[in-house]
């Protein structure tokens, strides 16, 4: 499917796919787990974590950047992501504790007693004992993981077929996807929503099976994870943009209608294109929680989309490295300013903290990125390669065609 | 003769206005038709109705053969089942390169799956060769079409028509903005894609309508004043009062 030619035809897939190798063994190196002891292992969840923010940066460019959607909900695909595989690891890691207390009774367990026993574990904190239907599938791993990929995608697919299909678009897209997060989230924070309500679901760092292991080590497990999906997903979306798909998206962003005139059902393409991001936006999901710990329905309210969308347009939208180096960028500041690393400033007459000050910081870089880089962080990282090339290709070989390289709309 | 397109008794209202009155019109399966009339005479609702972009009141838009209606066929359906539509602002996408362009236009399949999977072969490559030919973009076919001059635009939307391979072209003021070499080469591309196709052009400029030696469908208030020869329609006092005489 993505053969040598695709990759030398665009070297900046290559150079991306370099990087995250460097840095994922850079990480490595420099963690408690396998390395020298130099970064802590909460910063290798972070940094893991970050990678899974680039993954779904990823998405959005594709749907936004690419096809001019600007949807306004990709989170919620995320957070369901982290749901589905928040189910099994809180199912399985508690039935594993339960079964253990239960061992230490005289009489062996029933089935039912280990039931009951999970399902007031964890469904006590919302006032039940039941485990809810929507838990049928929650010891199996294989199940849930298929969910990580279904949910976000049917989900996706009939919220799009609908939208898409009565030409909503533009601004009226953006608040429809809004409400779809919003309307979400709420179902979620409700105690018999069966997802235990505003508590969410807790302690999926634990790895069931995996209980001995140190979280120095599983941490860097993840970081190898999300890092292969990170280059993965970036090479899907690579290739998927690089041929004429890419050209009838980027077509369909320009000028729909002229696109409908040329027998292309403009229509079905969107839906591709918003169902199988939000696929990607519920797998980067599925690898944050687990490294996050935690997941509640706060993460898939609609700020959270919003943020998403600024990250890619900082980084510069209709680029993949853009995305990327956005997410990157802007997540990772903004965990150093939130959570109380960066310094405040005492002004004498006030004082100010950056946890509440760093909104206004962000703010004012997409007020700046907008007016003086319009194209993002990735259009100087595109200017910066254009004037070495002019200046380091002999004239000769410039005027030959060389090889566009098509994610440089 | 049997026609390939035939419309009848179509009538459209925009808030109130009537831009579309009672119209009919046919045209044959490799026929030259230039459509003439003042600005506002509905030339452009006529093909807005004729691609599904505008759906009209009442009436029937039969096409093809055997003739199946095109008002329950949406715009994409249409264009694939063999219209292909020029427009007045020449409308190529800018930010792509010449050759991806045509590549986008030619006809090939069209279903997202297939899309993804599809990559240009020998064939493609030369059709698109040949078609850059043409139009004479030969030496352009790595530019960006948003450098193009406006007349090369114009060529390259006529050139992406062709990609397609219609059955029946709706060509919406061609010559709007060209030089008057570029306007000649534009008359002998439309008067070749004639030869194996029907062409319908709409044009304000009489110079150019008379170089094409087709024709002549005068249209006025969003109904047919006169058909026939152009020197016949020039010759009609009707036509001469609301349009030839201002
Ligand atoms: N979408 C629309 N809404 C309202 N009025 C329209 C619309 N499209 C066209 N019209 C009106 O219909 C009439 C015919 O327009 P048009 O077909 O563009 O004329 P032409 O192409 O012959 O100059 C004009 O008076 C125009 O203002
Ligand atoms: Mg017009």
């Amino acid at each position: 499917m993505i053969g040598r030619t695709f990759l030398l035809r665009h070297p900046s897939v290559m150079v991306f796919i370099a990087l995250l190798a460097l840095f994922t063994v850079g990480a490595t190196v420099l963690s408690e787990g396998f390395g020298i002891g130099l970064i802590s292992t909460s910063f290798v969840k972070t940094l893991g974590k970050t990678l899974c923010l680039c993954l779904i940066a990823i998405a959005m460019d594709l749907v936004w950047g690419y096809c001019g959607i600007l949807s306004l909900g990709h989170f919620a695909f995320f957070g369901l992501g982290g749901y589905m595989i928040g189910m099994w690891l809180m199912y399985e890691r508690t039935k594993s504790i339960v079964v253990e207390q239960l061992d230490a009774a005289p009489l062996p367990p029933t089935p039912e007693e280990v039931r009951e026993a999970i399902g007031s574990q964890i469904f006590g904190v919302v006032g039940g004992s039941d485990i809810p239907a929507i838990w049928m599938f929650a010891d199996s791993l294989i199940i849930q993981l298929a969910l990580v990929v279904l949910v976000p995608g049917l989900l996706a697919l009939v919220f799009g077929w609908l939208a898409f299909r009565s030409r909503v678009t533009g601004v009226y897209l953006s608040i429809l996807t809004q409400a779809m997060t919003l309307a979400l989230s709420l179902y979620l924070f409700q105690n018999d929503s069966g997802l235990r309500g505003n508590n969410g679901l807790s302690g999926l760092q634990n790895i069931p099976g995996a209980e001995r292991i140190s979280q120095d080590i599983v941490s860097i497990w993840f970081l190898w994870a999300s890092a292969l999906a990170l280059g993965a997903g970036y090479l899907f979306a690579a290739w998927m943009v690089s041929g004429k798909f890419g050209n009838v998206v980027r077509g369909i962003r320009d000028d729909e209608a002229r696109v409908r005139f040329l027998g292309y059902n403009v229509e079905a393409y969107k839906l591709v294109v918003f169902t199988v991001t939000a696929v990607i936006a519920g797998i980067a999901g599925a690898l944050y929680y687990p490294q996050a710990g935690i997941i509640n329905p706060a993460e898939i309210a609609p700020i959270a989309s919003i943020y998403l969308a600024v990250w890619v347009a900082i980084g510069g939208r209709g680029r993949l490295y853009g995305a990327v180096i956005g997410a990157a960028l802007v997540s990772l500041v903004s965990t150093w300013f939130t959570s109380g690393q960066a310094p405040d400033i005492p002004l004498g007459f006030y004082t100010i903290e950056w946890v509440d000050w760093w909104l206004v910081l962000l703010g004012f870089g997409f007020v700046l990125v907008t007016l003086f880089a319009p194209q993002g962080l990735g259009g100087l990282v595109d200017a910066l390669v254009r004037n070495r090339q002019t200046v380091a290709v002999p004239p000769a070989a410039a005027v030959k065609p060389v090889e566009k390289a098509s994610e440089a709309t | 003769m049997s026609s390939l397109l035939e419309v009848a008794g179509v009538s459209v209202t925009f808030d109130g206005f009537r831009a579309i009155n009672d119209l009919s019109f046919e045209i044959g399966a490799a026929e030259l038709r230039a459509i003439i009339g003042p600005n506002g005479a509905g030339k452009t609702t006529f093909m807005d109705i004729v691609t599904g972009k505008t759906r009209p009141d009442e009436g029937r838009v039969d096409y093809g053969e055997p003739p199946r209606s095109l008002l329950r066929m949406s715009e994409s359906e249409i264009a694939r089942a063999g219209i292909g539509r020029k427009f007045q602002r020449p409308t190529v996408f800018e930010q792509q390169s010449v050759r991806d362009n045509l590549m986008m236009a030619l006809r090939n399949d069209r279903a997202p799956f297939g899309v993804m999977f599809w990559r240009a072969g020998e064939a493609d490559v030369d059709k698109v060769g040949e078609l850059a030919e043409e139009i004479g973009l030969a030496d352009e076919l790595d530019r960006m079409a948003g450098e193009l001059a406006h007349g090369q635009k114009q060529w390259l939307e006529i050139g992406m028509l062709l990609a397609q391979d219609p059955k029946l072209l709706l060509v919406d003021e061609p010559a709007a903005g060209m030089t008057l070499g570029e306007r000649e080469h534009t008359t002998d591309l439309l008067k070749r894609a004639a030869e194996t196709r029907a062409v319908v052009v709409v044009e304000h400029d009489m110079e150019f309508v008379r170089r094409l030696e087709c024709k002549v469908t005068v249209l006025h208030e969003g109904s047919v004043l006169a058909e026939g020869s152009l020197d016949h329609v020039t010759a009609n006092q009707d036509v001469i009062d609301v349009y030839l005489g201002r």
